[in-house]
C-alpha cells in the first residue's frame, strides 16, 4: 500500500502530486500489477484533502492505462512504469555509467554533466513530453 | 460525490436574502446555490455575515427579506431538522452532563445514530467519557459537538468557525474525519473560516462574503482559473477590456489581478493566482466586480 505526501505550499497541484508519487511508486517497483490502491476515504482521513482530488488524480491515472477501478472493490494497479533495462544491472546503466566516467575523465563538473544529459535529453524527447 | 450532484437538490439555496437588526443590514440581497455533495469555505472578514448567514440556513433566525431552501426543502420541515446539523461557534453544550450524557443524547434524539462514527471522534480527542462538558477546553468541547453532529449522519454539515480554538494536531485529524465523511457518504460540507490556510487544499466551493454581499461563489477550480496575475512594467492602460480585480504598483513593475476578457496584450508575466492571493485581492477591493459562476446560480438569475 503507498502512502501519500501532499505538500500544500509546493505549488504543485495536490491531484498532481498524487499522480506523480503514484507514478514513482510504480517505477520503483513499489506497487506492482494487482496491487491496490488506498481509498478515497483512507487518503482523506490521513491526508484531509478533498475527496474529489483523489478521485481526479485516479481518473487521471485510469486514463493513462496504470490502474484501474473495479466497482464496489477499489482502484487496482494495471501495470508497472518498472523497467528492467533501467534497473542496476541493465545494459543502458552501465553505457551511461561509462560515459559518465569518461565526462570525468575528460574535465567535466558534475553540474556540467548533468546540464549536458539534460540537454541532450530535451533535444532526443522534444515533442513527447 | 460530484457526480451525483446534478440529480439532487441544491443544498443551499438563497434568494434575494437579507437580514437586518437593529444596527442595521448584516446580510442583503444575497442569491446564490452550494450544489449538494461539495465541501464549501466560507470566509470573509469577522463582521462580514458569515454568522448570520450560517443561522440563517440552520434556520435559527428568520430572514428580513427574501429566503433560503435547504436541501430542496422549506426550512419548517420538520423532516429537515433530521437531514442537517449545525455547530455554532459557541458550541451549544450542556455544561453539566458528562461526554459520555451528551453522546446518548445524541443516541436517542437521532433515530440513524451512528454510535462507532461518534464514538471515534472522541476517543480520538483522549476525552474520559466521565469528564463533565464544563470541565473541557474549548477544543475539546468542539470535539464533543463535531461528534453530535458526525453521529446523525448528516447530508449537510453548517460549521461556523469550527477549528478556531483546535491545536494543529487536533485540527488535522478532525478536517481528516470530515473529508472521510464526505467521501463515504457524499455529505455537503459548508464551514466559515478566516483563517485562509485552513481551507486549501481542502473545498471545492467558495463563498467570499464581505460586508454582508457575496461577492464569489462557485468552484474553487472555475473561479481560479477565471483570474491572471499579471506583473511588468505596464501600465493600468494596458489593462483596459478586461475587468480589473485590483492593481498595485511598486517602482516600475505594476501588478495586478485581472479576469481577463479575451487575450492578454502588453510587457507582462502571467501566473494563475493562489486562493490566497485571489481572495486578499478581493478584500483589498471593495469596489471590484462580484463573480458568481454556472453552478452558484440561482434559478432566477439565470433566467434573467
Amino acid at each position: 500500500m503507498i502512502e501519500y505526501r501532499i505538500e500544500r505550499r509546493s505549488g504543485v497541484a495536490t491531484y498532481l502530486q498524487i499522480v506523480q508519487q503514484t507514478k514513482q511508486a510504480l517505477r520503483l517497483g513499489l506497487l506492482q500489477p494487482g496491487d491496490k490502491l488506498p481509498t478515497a476515504r483512507e487518503v482523506v482521513e490521513a491526508t484531509a484533502i478533498n475527496p474529489n482530488t483523489v478521485l481526479k488524480a485516479y481518473r487521471e491515472l485510469d486514463r493513462e492505462g496504470l490502474v484501474e477501478p473495479r466497482p464496489g472493490l477499489g482502484t487496482f494497479v494495471r501495470r508497472s512504469l518498472a523497467r528492467a533495462e533501467a534497473g542496476a544491472d541493465g545494459e543502458l546503466r552501465a553505457e551511461l555509467s561509462a560515459w559518465a566516467d569518461r565526462a570525468r575523465q575528460a574535465g567535466l563538473e558534475y553540474e556540467d554533466a548533468t546540464a549536458l544529459v539534460a540537454s541532450v535529453l530535451a533535444q532526443t524527447f522534444e515533442g513527447n513530453r | 460525490m460530484n457526480s451525483d450532484s446534478t440529480d439532487r437538490p441544491a443544498a443551499l439555496e438563497a434568494l434575494g436574502l437579507g437580514k437586518k437588526y437593529r444596527r442595521g443590514w448584516a446580510l442583503r440581497d444575497c442569491s446564490f446555490r452550494v450544489p449538494a455533495g461539495r465541501v464549501c469555505g466560507m470566509v470573509g472578514p469577522n463582521g462580514a455575515g458569515k454568522s448570520t448567514l450560517l443561522a440563517l440556513a440552520a434556520n435559527l433566525l428568520t430572514p428580513s427579506e427574501g429566503g433560503i431552501r435547504v436541501l430542496g426543502g422549506p426550512l419548517d420541515d420538520p423532516e429537515l431538522r433530521r437531514r442537517f446539523a449545525f455547530v455554532a461557534q459557541d458550541k451549544p453544550l450542556y455544561s453539566g452532563f458528562t461526554v459520555a450524557e451528551m453522546l446518548r443524547f445524541g443516541r436517542e434524539l437521532n433515530p440513524g445514530w451512528d454510535e462507532d462514527t461518534a464514538q471515534r471522534v472522541v476517543a480520538q480527542g483522549d476525552l474520559p467519557a466521565d469528564a463533565r462538558i464544563g470541565t473541557l477546553s474549548g477544543g475539546q468541547r468542539t470535539r464533543v459537538a463535531l461528534a453530535l453532529a458526525l453521529g446523525k449522519h448528516p447530508e449537510l454539515l453548517l460549521l461556523d468557525e469550527p477549528m478556531s480554538d483546535m491545536d494543529p494536531l487536533a485540527r488535522h485529524q478532525l478536517m481528516g474525519t470530515l473529508m472521510a465523511e464526505a467521501a463515504e457518504h457524499g455529505t455537503t460540507i459548508v464551514m466559515s473560516s478566516h483563517i485562509l490556510a485552513e481551507l486549501d487544499g481542502v473545498i471545492d466551493y467558495l463563498l467570499l462574503v464581505d460586508g454582508g454581499r457575496i461577492r464569489l461563489a462557485g468552484e474553487v477550480d472555475e473561479i481560479l482559473s477565471a483570474h491572471q496575475f499579471l506583473f511588468g512594467a505596464g501600465e493600468p492602460a494596458d489593462l483596459s477590456g478586461h475587468t480589473v480585480v485590483e492593481t498595485r504598483q511598486s517602482g516600475r513593475q505594476l501588478s495586478a489581478l485581472i479576469r481577463p476578457q479575451g487575450p492578454v496584450t502588453g510587457p507582462w508575466e502571467a501566473a494563475p493566482p493562489t486562493l490566497e492571493e485571489l481572495l486578499l485581492a478581493y478584500l483589498r477591493s471593495p469596489q471590484a466586480p462580484s463573480l458568481l459562476t454556472a453552478e452558484a446560480r440561482t434559478g432566477a438569475e439565470v433566467a434573467a
